[in-house]
């Protein structure tokens, strides 16, 4: 790494200029340095980002006319959040939605570990390279393109049906639940295999030759070594899976017809319940503040 | 110039201000101005047409063009997403159904109309001028798209035999499992009630939009029989183009436009629709301006054009809906001769029979204080949860 | 460890299937995309270039693109300075909340996207804003700081002071060390930050959609709107497989940046 012109500069009488001041002052205030680093960012995500959101839970609790659809401000009342724990619909959703986002991070991780193994320590450094972009690639085509793609092969005329009918078995159609998982797995598993292969690359070999040397055998190594070691990757990945999926009302809807959290937050919001739709947008963001935490400890962070 | 008398000036001048007080109504757009170069509009699918699926079907560059206001047009599902869009306060009108027009105009999100600043509202047929759903207080409070019934469709490679009632998508949905293409929108409790009105008339349903209790639970009931039957829901009438195109669906409700999309295709899909012998629910549709619309000047002048011979002509016929005056029935003749007979477009006895989509109301909008019927949010949150369980 | 013939052979099956698992979706669209009819039936009767026409001359699909570039690009700015200024106070100083602050980064794109959507839709309607390409640039940018943040962060982290302090021992300031130093070893983390950024900006749709107004497209609204039209539909197919093709640019220098990055750090 180097510095060309540095020493030229140098070689010159330093110019007291304003810059110069203001980089004399800043060096005796680290406090202020760190201000101004800050400020903006902090304002950024601060005022606009959890800005936005309070105003949005502020309308849970504020009543709404059933005729003309008018949210009132500041007429406090419960009525949203009663309605959300009180009938068993809003539970339903939550459960199906949480499960299939389960379901979604766990089919994901076990798709991504072969290909990300491979890449991260089998394949040579152009297979890599290839197979890193080959990887990246589906990320660029766009998200709702390859959910309706995914439409047009489940549907009753489509290529799955095409291909299953001559062995006499029915195509799933579009109201299944499993398309839901199927279609989600497929879209976020780019997601899954990045950091498990950046996870499993950051192994030293040394480490396994170690293992193997003090005779442990390839499975053993793989439990008791590389596993621990690519852990926090795979929590890194799966806060992607599990939150998109969490998420997510355009799959759920185009493929199988089904209502998911995401859903029941866009429908109440589109159809004029706002205090609903705030409402239950807690149950999500809730869910995800405990993921985050639990992620932060098991030290995906530093692997996203 | 001849003199005229002191008197017969001031009566004259007199008549001028009367009349200039009264026509417009207050908070209606007092003058035509230019076009603000702009116009954002909320539709029903199909109701803005540019030529894009049929070149022949164009009623909005030849707008554009005359007026200069482009037109952003963005479609709802459903009329409660069309009271949602025009409260965000992005558009500057819409062509809305009954249910949303009530509330809409309860609400003091649309302004009224001044009809003098329009010129073709004066031919527009006599029963659909100052209605419950598009007037308040007498005062005009939009004009009048077009009118139309909910049919039943159905693809004539499965379903052999015409049906003539609603039965099949009921009591008999299990003939036709997991196949059944239902309208997903809770104004669809109507259509269960209006069924309920034939079968169940202990349950004394006179209206299928105000409901006791108890007959909004058989409805609700008969839904979830439905459901049983395995209903797919269609949101956007594209998703019930492509279940029929795909046999996901044989069977269900729809509105005469995705018949005609499905009949155009090249080749025709085998598909057929009838108003069944029960009647239906059905819709008429005003456009209305927003209270605080942007571009005011822009929106009266896509209202007199909407109704407008041949944009009402083209515009109704390619929905399969009935036109609004008597000039664009003449003008239609040329497009699809017989348009506005099959249509029913002024007889007026036909639609007596038609059940307009409207709002439920708490207090069943009527006089009777005794009776409280299940209101607006209550037939959201039933299909909500008829939906999400 | 090496692994047996018998595991990697497993493994590059693995490999193969997953990858035609990930591509066999965008081959039916490559192929839907040549497909004559407008209805969706498989095998498509046919191929035809006649889509391709369709979607060069259309100018709600240019106006789209444009939107999107504009968009990607000005969040993209806006997410690498408030990115770099987040990771410098992080990674030089140690106060009170450091940790907080990478966890409320990330909750822009932790959170599901419908719940941002909303909130900033409520929040630009209270506050009377007309929605259009800075609404959408203004969300677009709070999730995209935290990518440029992470790779920053991570960049930072592996730099050596020495070169700093040995700047400061030469009599250079604080700022023209950060000009003349600090700048340039981030330059590969800025610039991949700026990527994905860019790419997360350009396909992102609900955030989108709740912030877009009625008159602005990007592209992934002009797909949503299309998608619902039958008519539009194989024009959708075709713009998809080209942005497609057009993206082997952008993800080879993604991985040839990234690549370098991986090289210095074994």
């Amino acid at each position: 790494m180097t510095a060309p012109g540095l020493a030229g500069d140098m070689q010159q009488r330093p110019v007291d200029s304003r810059a110069r001041r203001l980089a004399r002052w800043l060096y005796t205030r680290p406090r202020a340095q760190l201000a101004l680093l800050l400020a903006a960012p902090v304002l950024w995500v601060g005022v606009v980002y959890i800005g936005s959101l309070v105003v949005l839970l502020l309308n849970a609790f504020w009543e709404k006319d059933a005729f003309t659809g008018n949210v009132t401000p500041f007429a406090w009342t419960l009525k949203a959040f009663v309605d959300i724990f009180t009938k068993p619909v809003y539970a339903t959703v939550a459960l199906r939605t949480v499960g299939i986002a389960i379901a979604v991070t766990l089919a994901d991780a076990l798709l991504a570990f072969p290909i990300a193994y491979y890449m991260a320590r089998i394949a040579s450094p152009r297979a890599r390279g290839a197979l890193l972009v080959a990887v990246l690639m589906p990320l660029w085509a766009a998200y709702l393109v390859k959910a309706f793609a995914w439409r047009t092969i489940l549907q009753g005329n489509g290529f799955l049906s095409w291909v299953l009918t001559p062995f006499g078995i029915p195509g799933p159609g579009l109201t299944q639940l499993f398309n839901a998982w199927l279609v989600l797995s497929y879209l976020w598993l780019p997601y899954m295999i990045l950091p498990i292969y950046s996870g499993l690359e950051r192994i030293p070999s040394s480490l396994l030759e170690a293992s193997s040397d003090l005779g442990a055998k390839a499975g053993t190594t793989f439990r008791r070594v590389v596993l621990p070691l690519v852990f926090p990757a795979l929590v890194a990945g799966s806060i992607f899976t599990f939150s998109l999926s969490l998420g997510d009302y355009i799959v759920p809807d185009l493929v199988a017809d089904a209502k998911f959290i995401g859903n029941v937050i866009y429908d109440n919001s589109s159809l004029g319940n706002l205090p609903v739709a705030a409402a239950y947008s807690l149950f999500p963001i809730a869910i995800m503040l405990v993921y985050l935490v639990i992620a932060r400890r098991l030290g995906a962070f530093e692997s996203l | 110039m001849r003199r005229m008398t002191i008197p017969a000036a001031l009566v004259a001048i007199g008549v001028v201000l009367a009349s200039c007080g009264s026509s417009v109504p207050a908070g209606a757009l007092t003058s035509l101005g230019d076009g603000e170069g702009a116009l954002n509009l909320i539709i029903w699918d199909g109701y803005a047409e540019r030529g894009a699926v049929d070149k022949a079907y164009d009623w909005v560059t030849g707008f554009e063009k005359d007026t200069g206001c482009k037109v952003n047009a963005t479609p709802m599902t459903d009329s409660a997403n069309g009271v949602q869009l025009l409260k965000s306060g992005q558009y500057d009108g819409g062509s809305f159904s009954g249910d949303a027009t009530i509330r809409l105009m309860a609400a003091g999100d649309v302004a009224p109309v001044n009809t003098d600043l329009i010129p073709n509202y004066k031919d527009v047929f006599e029963g659909l001028k100052l209605k419950g759903f598009n007037s308040k207080d007498g005062v005009p409070y939009g004009v009048p798209h077009g009118r139309g019934p909910n049919l039943l469709m159905w693809n004539t490679t499965v379903v052999t035999t015409a049906p003539t009632s609603w039965d099949p998508i009921w009591e008999g949905g299990s003939s036709y499992k997991g196949k059944l293409s239902i309208y997903d929108s809770s104004i669809f409790i109507a259509d269960a009630a209006l069924h309920l009105m034939q079968k169940q008339p202990d349950l004394g349903i006179t209206n299928p939009y105000q409901l006791t209790d108890k007959q909004f639970n058989a409805a609700i009931a008969l839904l979830q029989q439905q459901k049983a039957n395995g209903a797919v829901y269609w949101g956007l009438l594209t998703d019930q183009v492509q279940t029929f195109e795909s046999g996901d669906t044989v069977i269900g409700t729809t509105w005469p436009y995705q018949v005609n999309l499905l009949k155009g295709e090249d080749p025709p899909a085998p598909v057929e629709a009838v108003l069944p012998n029960e009647g239906s629910t059905g819709w008429s549709d005003t456009w209305m301006i927003a209270k605080n619309a942007k571009h005011p000047n822009c929106m009266y002048r896509w209202m007199n054009h909407i109704i407008s011979p041949q944009a009402n002509a083209q515009a109704t016929v390619w929905f399969g809906e009935a036109a609004v005056t008597q000039k664009a029935c003449d003008a239609a003749e040329a497009i699809l001769p017989g348009h506005c007979a099959a249509q029913h477009a002024s007889d007026e006895a036909y639609w007596d029979k038609i059940w307009y989509w409207t709002t439920p109301q708490a207090s069943c909008a009527d006089n009777d204080d005794a009776t409280t019927c299940k209101d607006q949010d209550a037939w959201v949150e039933a299909w909500s949860t008829l939906r999400g369980t | 460890m090496t692994e047996s013939p018998g595991v990697r052979l497993l493994l590059r099956i693995g490999t193969w299937v997953v990858l035609g698992f990930l591509y066999l979706p965008l081959l039916i669209l490559a192929i839907y995309a040549f497909n004559p009819s407008r209805a969706l039936a498989w095998p498509p009767p046919g191929l035809t270039l006649h889509w391709f026409g369709d979607a060069a001359a259309n100018p709600a699909v240019r106006a789209a693109f444009l939107n999107s570039i504009i968009a990607g690009a000005s969040a993209t700015a806006v997410a690498l300075v408030l990115g770099t200024l987040a990771a410098l106070a992080v990674q030089r100083f140690s106060f009170f909340g450091r940790d907080t602050i990478s966890f409320v980064l990330v909750l822009p794109i932790a959170l599901p996207g419908v719940v941002t959507g909303i909130a900033l839709q409520t929040t630009f309607k209270t506050m009377g804003l007309t929605f259009g390409l800075p609404t959408i640039i203004v969300g677009h940018a709070t999730f995209c700081v935290v990518i440029a943040y992470n790779n920053i962060v991570a960049r930072l982290r592996r730099l050596p002071r020495t070169p700093e302090e040995a700047s400061a021992d030469l009599g250079a300031d604080t700022l023209l060390t950060f000009r003349r130093i600090t700048m340039p070893a981030m330059r590969t983390a800025l610039l991949s930050g700026a990527l994905l950024s860019f790419a997360l900006s350009f396909d992102e749709i609900i955030v989108t959609l709740f912030t877009a107004g009625a008159g602005t497209q990007t592209i992934p609204i002009w797909i949503f709107t299309s998608i619902q039209r039958p008519t539009e539909l194989p024009v959708v197919n075709v713009v998809a497989l080209v942005l497609l093709l057009l993206s082997v640019i952008p993800v080879y220098l993604a991985q040839r940046i990234g690549g370098e990055t991986a090289a210095v750090t074994r």
